[in-house]
């Protein structure tokens, strides 16, 4: 077995069992963690295959990003995890039918699956040789796909907003600098002059 | 035996089945369901990647990059959304997620 199988055996089998982890584990803060474990691995088999651009961005929005997201909310919410798990197994057989189902479509197709005649000829092969796969990626992005590229960048715009939006809440009773009633403040309403009389006191 | 496309299309069907397996299992749990959602994703980037390596085709892997963003932002939304339900409710199991009579 050379080198390379044995590191696609490795990365696949330790994704796949990670991933099972994460919809098996009792406690969603593991889950999160195996689901890390997960998208590393999958960007160590996008190295594998040649992906290299794709690979670092799993690592850099996935586990940077998104798992890290996950993480906090998991932490933050004070959710009885334990009650949510009630019914797990009442729901494990018609699971597991329909996963075994689906499984044994995906690989009956996977089976008796090939490219048909002259499909690999009828995809332009836009493979360079000698240029790196990210210079290959950005020289179709921004120019091909400049658009589409723009596009994703409102998507991210739009969910930051949305984001901000839904979790911003304004407190009442609290106590707030305001600018504008600061610099409206004159001598006439900022001082009180008391005229105190002699021997008495306030 | 030389590692192909096949094994990288076996491996995200095996991700991808998980994925609908982890929404039939935790029924109550939207934070798993959110998670089993982004394992499905990434099956489906591993197939558009595997593709696109094995066609010679760089198209693929740019999908695969709107995939990703699109992921990301279904990630940020469907968290402040639950956030806040859970601020409202005190609770995020599914059954109680019905608000809206859907």
């Amino acid at each position: 077995m050379s080198l390379a199988a044995l590191f696609f055996y490795l990365f696949a089998g330790v994704a796949v069992a990670s991933a099972f982890m994460v919809i098996a584990s009792r406690n969603p803060v593991h889950s999160v963690l195996f689901l890390i474990l997960t998208f590393v691995n999958a960007s160590g088999l996008f190295i594998l295959i040649g992906a290299e651009y794709l690979a670092m961005l799993l690592v850099v929005v996935y586990v940077g990003a998104v798992a890290v997201l996950f993480l906090f909310v998991v932490m933050m919410l004070d959710v009885d995890f334990v009650e949510l798990r009630q019914g797990f197994l009442q729901y494990l057989p018609v699971g597991a039918l329909v996963g075994l189902v689906f499984l044994a479509e995906l690989v009956l197709v996977l089976g008796s699956w090939t490219f048909g005649t002259g499909v690999t000829g009828a995809v332009a092969s836009t493979a360079a040789p000698g240029v790196s796969n990210a210079v290959q990626i950005g020289r179709v992005l921004y120019t091909d796909y400049i658009y589409f590229f723009q596009a994703a960048g409102f998507i991210l715009l739009v969910a930051m907003i949305g984001a901000i939006v839904l979790t911003l809440r304004h407190k009442e009773n609290v106590k707030r600098q305001s600018i504008p009633v600061q610099n409206a403040r004159s001598k006439a309403t900022a001082i009180d002059v008391v005229k105190v009389p002699s021997g008495k006191g306030l | 035996m030389a590692i192909g496309l096949p094994h990288y299309l076996t491996v995200a069907a095996i991700l991808f089945t998980l994925g609908t397996l982890g929404i039939f299992l935790n029924r109550k749990n939207v934070i798993v369901i959110l998670m089993s959602v982004e394992l499905i994703l990434l099956a489906v980037n591993i197939n558009f990647v595997a593709f696109s390596v094995f066609l010679g085709n760089i198209t693929g892997q740019i999908f695969a990059l709107f995939v990703l963003t699109v992921a990301a932002a279904e990630a940020a939304i469907g968290l402040a959304i639950l956030v806040v339900f859970y601020r409202n409710r005190g609770s995020i199991a599914v059954e109680d997620i019905n608000a809206m009579k859907g």
